[in-house]
Formats: structure tokens, C-alpha cells, sequence
């Protein structure tokens, strides 16, 4: 008995290290990381030399850089009137840790404007989920985005407040694995576990339950408007 | 974020605005007391209580609750980073607008109070507590000295605001070219083109029966009228929000609207809601408000000379003193671009604990604000489902007519959508009153901000506000303001300048509005 419960202590406190070491990502995995954004490009054509301005194309490129060999959950934006968005990647593939890493492209003109001519849209929040790019965003060294904005309407475009929240590293597997198959010995299950399903809803109720914790209980008011019976109040504030 | 992530937050969203409700508090009731009922076992608990719900019509409300949350105002969006304003109103441009139109309502609102030298709030001594309460039911011959307040606004102040906006972002350094606009309004908001209409109001086409088209006394009653007032009783007797909502599109029979109106917005009148407006009342016995007198001064001005209103002046003094008291009328400013007046007990100024919104219910009044209720006291006698029903209304459709926003539903857009309408298809009946210096909008923008209430005869504004809440949208009500343009067209080419153009235009009562907007869409 004592072994196992130096086994479950050593074990928990193994877990509790690792998730000492992804605490500081915790508040990115929440919060994202706040980026950087290189000035942007916008793509002339005409305009050969140095006197004449060519006309703006509707196109401009941003590059944002990140630090080496980050896993992109989720990237979020604030749209500033650009109509469609592409993203493209500069990625080590997972094999290849030698080699250069290559541009590819994981989103292609995602709208953003359902009409490029009107407002709709044009200030919106935006996210970018992994499950919606071609590529696996693993190993990203950069990322690049490639915005359009075809009418001729506004004066200038961009995206702000680009933010990119990094997947949750997993808890090294090793010790629960042991832990897990030991106590499957100890005590054997009654009916098979279908272990995956079991995480997945309960990933979801944990989600849930953060949601309603985190809200105000939204009872009926009772609605008085005054404070404690008085309600003689001096001039209305200007704010 | 994923799909499944998105419901599950919505859903997460919609248990957390009907907890703590009466109907959450009613079925948790009845579902506990079903347990002593024979048929529900143990075993299959879960399965054998939801399907007692489901028999004896609670999950039907339920149902009814869930379709009026989504209907009203917006959920929060599933992206954490979001702040509460973008919520109100997108664009930023549109916020700066509103809130120094705001700035200047309350400026206004202060000078008054410190001119005539009435204070914004004060508690009403007992006696003239008592002296209100006994005529609660006839404030209407009460004629008490006006003559010193004047309307804090009129809708032609605010038609200044809507053409003032600008977007900052907007090129508007090239020539006039192919984006040429005519009207006032020189904001690019999205709206509807005719195409577009006739998709979304496929219902009001030629084809289809309608009431205010097919229920006319040459067509005989077995045509259309009959089966259809069968239909809207079978929708009644079923109780079901949506269904209700569809049926009205095609308009409400005189003698379902109450009821059908009533479930469409989800306004059940129970015990609690006539408390609640017991409750109002005491607030209006027990505070006398500066907004009282602007109330007082709109009903006398405006309902109180029309021929089909002035009845119920009584009721409107009581709805609207009422209303001006509702603090849960607050929680539509969430997805209001307008923000509700500050203030501060005396001798508390800066500190948030004594810090009250003034009128309670947020909301100032304007001139003109009382026809908004005013029709619904054809459809509903009983002061506290009156009161219920025009609440709803209010929160879910009236407060983007004042509000400056970019919502479709807004004034803005409904302003945008018949100017592009008329010159679309009016070209030179708007060009030649852009010619005369009478600017359609100038004239339109008054029956647009009341959605018509006072302008049409009384059942031809019922049949109208059947579609707006069919429809859940106030499109139809730029859609007949342009139809009325064209129906006057020849008349209108004619005039000479804005003082004719508003002569030709002043008659509205004649008009029939369905055989219009069908016309209008449908015909061209």
C-alpha cells in the first residue's frame, strides 16, 4: 500500500512540474499572444519611376514573425475594411527538421466583407481555427497574410490586433500511461472504457461549466431603480 | 472556432439568460410535482418527465422562450476578445455619433431642469401620492401647465444627425462617377436591392393570398378569407411562437391579432407580470420625474389630437409613465448602440454605489414617442398585457427608429435602403426633387422614425406592423415609404417646392399599404 501511494504522490507530482512549465503558456493559451506585425506591403503596379505613384492594387502583405517551431491553435484579428484574408505559413514540416522550411499556404481568400463595397464586416472580429487551414500549422517560423481589398471605396485597409493562441502542449505522457495501466490492474474495470469519448465530454462540460461560473447569474430583477428609497439625484453626467 | 464549439456556447448562453426566470422557476415546479404521477418510473426518470413536459405544453414555452432569445438582440460572439460595445454597435464611427448626439440630448435635458428650476427627481409627498392614485385611470383630465417644457427632440434633429455621418474610411476624393448617391444619406451601409426584397419577402407576391389584398369586400370570403382565419386559429390553439411569426407574414385577422401578436413576441401575461406593473405604478406614485411632463406634454401634442387615438390618452399616460420606471428595460442596451444617462444621488456624485440611470428605464422620450404605443390600445384593453406587449415591441423593433446604428434594421439603413430604392427606380422623380430642394428623405424621414403610426388610417398600420413582426425586420417600412413616392409620383413631378411636395404627401389615411409594397416589389 505504501508503494502505491508513493507511486500516485511521485506521479502527481511529476504532473504538477510539467504543468508548472506550461504555466507560463497558460495565459497565451487563453489570452493569445499579442503579435507583432511588420510594417505592411501594399502592392503597386505601374508606377515605373521614381515620380509617378502606381495605383494601389487592392493587395497588402503582412508578415508576422514568431519564435521558432510554435503549434498555432487559433489566430484572432480585428478587421480594418479588408474584404477577403489569406494566410500562408513558413513551416518545417514535423520530419524534416533539417531542411529550409517552405512557404504553403493554409487559408485562401477567406471573406471576410460580404460585400466589399459596404460596411458589413468591415470592423469585425475574426478568428482563423487549425481545423479550417489546408496545412497542419505545426513548426511555424512565420506567417504570412495576404490581404484584399478589390474596391476602390475605401481609403486604406489592414487587419489589428492580431493575436495567436498556441495549442496546449500535451502533459508528457509517460507516468499516467504507467499510472493508468497500474491501476487498470489493480482494479480492472467492469465494462470497457472508451477512454477517448469519456475525455472529450468531459473536456466539454469543463468548458461549459468555466462558461456558466464565469457569467453572472441572470435572475429575474427585481428591478428597484433607486438606492435605498432615494432616488433625488442632481444633473445627468456628461461622459 | 469549430461548429460544435459554437453551439454548445450558444446553447451554454441560452440556459444562462432563462435560468432564474419565472418559466425556469414554473417548470423546475411542475416537474417536481409530476413525480407523483403512476406512469413515471424510475428507471427511465429523465425520459418519461421530459415527455410529460412535452404533453402538457411546457416544452412548447420553452420552445417559445428559446425562439424569442434568439430573435432579440445578439448573442455574444464566441471570440473572447470582443468588448461589450462592439456588441452595441460595430463600426466605431457609429458609436462616436450616438454618443455625442447623446452628450447633447443630456445637455439639453440638464438646461431644462436648471431653467425652469424642476429638478430631474423628486419624491412625491404623501398626499399627492394619494392624490395620483385616485386618478390613476383618468390623468387624461388633468390639464396641468406645459407651456414651459418644449420636446428634448423632434425627429427633424436626429434626420440632421443621420445625414451628418460620415464614414472616415471612406474614399470619397473620386468624382461622383458610377457611385453616385442622390440622397442624404452618404454612409455605405449594405442594403437589399429589389431582387434581393423579393426573395426575402416572397411571401407578399402576386401570387400569394394576403390579408389587406384578398379579404377586400368584392372578393367573396371562401376565396382566401375563411380558410386563412382557420389556419391562424389552428396556429393559436397550438401555442407555437415560430409558427405564429410565419403566419403573420401574410398579416393577422382582426380578431386573432391580439392573441397571435402576444405569442409572437412571447408576452404571456401571468400573475407576475401584472404585479410587476403594480410595481411600475408604485414607482410612478412614489418619484415625480422631469421626464413625466415631456411624457404629459407628447401624449397632449401628439396622440391626443388624432382623430383615431385620442380614446386612450388615459391608457397611454399610464403605459408610458409605467415604462419610464422599468428597470429591466436596461438589458436591451447590450445590443442598443445608445447608452442609458448617468447620474448620482446628491452628495454622492463620483461614487459607483450611488450611481442611478435616469429615466430608469434608460430612455428619453421624444417627440412623437407616444404613437408608438398608441396603436397597440386598439388590440389590447387590460392596462398590464398593454404595457407587456408594447415592452416587447419596444426592445425588439422601436429603439433602432432613434438609435444610430448599422444594424439593417436601424434608421439609418432604412433611410439608405429607400433613398437607393427611389433613385433606383424613380430616377427622375428623384432628380427632379433634388432639383426643387425638396430632398425625399426630408419629407419621409418623419414617417420612417414612427413606422408609420399617425400617418395611415389605423387597420391599414396594423397590417403593416403584421409583416415588421413577421418578418422581424423594419424593412417593410422603407419598402412602403418609397411604394407611397411612386404611388404619387405624377402628382410629385408636378410640384414646384418642398412646401408642395410635403402638400401632396400630408394625406396618408387613404392610402392601402399591402396592394402598395406589392406593387412596388413585385409589379415594376
Amino acid at each position: 500500500m505504501c508503494t502505491c501511494h508513493t507511486f500516485i504522490f511521485l506521479c502527481y507530482y511529476e504532473y504538477n512540474c510539467d504543468r508548472e512549465q506550461s504555466k507560463m503558456s497558460a495565459d497565451d493559451v487563453t489570452k493569445g499572444v499579442a503579435c507583432t506585425l511588420k510594417p505592411p506591403v501594399f502592392l503597386h503596379f505601374g508606377g515605373g519611376d521614381s515620380k509617378t505613384q502606381g495605383c494601389c492594387s487592392g493587395v497588402c502583405v503582412i508578415d508576422v514573425a514568431l519564435p521558432p517551431g510554435k503549434t498555432i491553435e487559433t489566430i484572432t484579428f480585428k478587421n480594418f475594411y479588408t474584404a477577403l484574408v489569406s494566410v500562408r505559413l513558413q513551416r518545417r514540416s514535423p520530419g524534416q527538421e533539417g531542411a529550409a522550411a517552405k512557404w504553403c499556404t493554409a487559408l485562401r481568400d477567406r471573406p471576410l466583407m460580404t460585400n466589399p463595397h459596404t460596411e458589413a464586416g468591415a470592423q469585425d472580429y475574426y478568428s482563423i481555427d487549425r481545423k479550417q487551414m489546408q496545412v497542419e500549422p505545426d513548426g511555424v517560423s512565420s506567417i504570412r497574410l495576404i490581404l484584399k481589398q478589390p474596391s476602390s471605396a475605401w481609403l486604406t485597409f489592414s487587419v489589428q490586433d492580431v493575436r495567436i493562441f498556441p495549442r496546449m502542449q500535451p502533459v508528457r505522457k509517460g507516468r499516467i500511461d504507467e499510472l493508468s495501466d497500474w491501476l487498470l490492474l489493480v482494479f480492472p474495470p467492469q465494462d470497457p472504457l472508451d477512454v477517448a469519448s469519456v475525455s472529450c465530454r468531459l473536456q466539454q462540460m469543463w468548458a461549459l461549466s468555466q462558461v456558466m461560473q464565469s457569467s453572472q447569474s441572470h435572475a429575474a430583477s427585481v428591478g428597484r431603480f433607486d438606492v435605498d428609497g432615494c432616488y433625488d439625484i442632481n444633473l445627468l453626467s456628461l461622459t | 472556432m469549430n461548429e460544435d464549439a459554437e453551439l454548445s456556447q450558444t446553447i451554454a448562453q441560452l440556459v444562462r439568460r432563462l435560468k432564474g426566470t419565472h418559466l425556469h422557476a414554473q417548470m423546475e415546479r411542475e416537474a417536481r410535482e409530476c413525480l407523483h404521477q403512476p406512469e413515471i418510473q424510475l428507471d427511465s426518470l429523465k425520459d418519461d418527465v421530459r415527455s410529460f413536459l412535452r404533453t402538457s405544453g411546457w416544452e412548447r414555452k420553452l420552445q417559445n422562450a428559446v425562439h424569442r432569445e434568439l430573435h432579440v438582440g445578439r448573442l455574444a460572439p464566441s471570440l473572447p476578445a470582443v468588448p461589450a460595445e462592439h456588441l452595441k454597435e460595430p463600426l466605431a464611427y457609429m458609436r462616436k455619433a450616438q454618443a455625442s448626439w447623446e452628450r447633447r440630448i443630456v445637455k439639453s435635458l440638464n438646461s431644462m431642469s436648471t431653467e425652469l428650476g424642476v429638478p430631474l427627481a423628486r419624491m412625491r409627498p404623501a398626499t399627492e401620492q394619494q392624490e395620483l392614485s385616485n386618478k390613476w385611470n383618468e390623468m387624461g383630465t388633468d390639464e396641468p401647465d406645459l407651456s414651459r417644457f418644449r420636446p428634448v427632440y423632434a425627429p427633424k434633429d436626429f434626420l440632421e444627425v443621420v445625414v451628418a455621418l460620415r464614414s472616415p474610411n471612406l474614399n470619397s476624393g473620386e468624382d461622383a462617377g458610377a457611385r453616385s448617391h442622390w440622397g442624404l444619406v452618404q454612409v455605405p451601409l449594405g442594403v437589399k436591392d429589389i431582387a434581393q426584397l423579393r426573395e426575402t419577402y416572397a411571401e407578399l407576391s402576386l401570387a400569394t393570398g394576403q390579408l389587406g389584398i384578398d379579404d377586400n369586400a368584392h372578393i367573396h370570403p371562401d376565396v382566401f378569407e375563411n380558410n386563412y382565419i382557420d389556419i391562424g386559429k389552428k396556429v393559436l390553439a397550438k401555442q407555437d411562437s415560430a409558427a405564429a411569426q410565419q403566419y403573420s407574414r401574410r398579416g393577422c385577422p382582426t380578431g386573432l391579432r391580439a392573441d397571435l401578436w402576444a405569442l409572437i413576441l412571447n408576452s404571456v401575461n401571468q400573475p407576475q407580470d401584472v404585479l410587476h406593473f403594480e410595481q411600475l405604478k408604485a414607482g410612478v406614485l412614489q418619484h415625480d420625474l422631469l421626464v413625466d411632463n415631456l411624457i404629459y406634454k407628447d401624449v397632449k401634442l401628439t396622440a391626443s389630437n388624432d382623430d383615431y387615438y385620442f380614446v386612450f390618452e388615459d391608457f397611454l399616460y399610464q403605459v408610458l409613465l409605467c415604462f419610464s420606471r422599468d428597470a429591466a428595460v436596461l438589458e436591451h442596451f447590450k445590443y442598443n448602440s445608445a447608452t442609458p444617462p448617468k447620474s448620482y444621488i446628491q452628495g454622492k456624485e463620483g461614487d459607483d454605489d450611488y450611481a442611478v440611470f435616469y429615466p430608469p428605464n434608460g430612455v428619453i422620450p421624444f417627440h412623437g414617442f407616444s404613437m408608438y404605443v398608441a396603436p397597440l390600445c386598439l388590440l389590447y384593453n387590460e392596462p398590464s398585457k398593454l404595457y407587456s406587449v408594447f415592452r416587447e415591441m419596444y426592445t425588439r423593433y422601436f429603439f433602432r427608429l432613434h438609435s444610430v446604428s448599422s444594424a439593417c434594421s436601424g434608421i439609418v439603413s432604412l433611410c439608405l435602403l429607400f433613398e437607393r430604392l427611389l433613385q433606383t427606380h424613380l430616377p427622375q422623380l428623384f432628380y427632379h426633387l433634388r432639383q426643387i430642394g425638396a430632398q425625399p428623405l426630408r419629407i419621409a424621414f418623419k414617417w420612417l422614425v414612427r413606422a408609420f403610426s399617425g400617418y395611415l388610417c389605423t387597420d391599414q398600420l396594423l397590417f403593416l406592423w403584421d409583416r415588421i413582426l413577421g418578418y422581424d425586420s423594419l424593412e417593410p417600412v422603407a419598402v412602403l415609404a418609397a411604394a407611397i413616392f411612386a404611388f404619387r409620383a405624377d402628382n410629385l413631378m408636378e410640384v414646384t417646392s418642398l412646401a408642395s411636395a410635403e402638400a401632396v404627401l400630408a394625406d396618408l389615411s387613404t392610402l392601402k399599404v399591402m396592394p402598395l409594397i406589392q406593387i412596388f416589389l413585385f409589379a415594376v
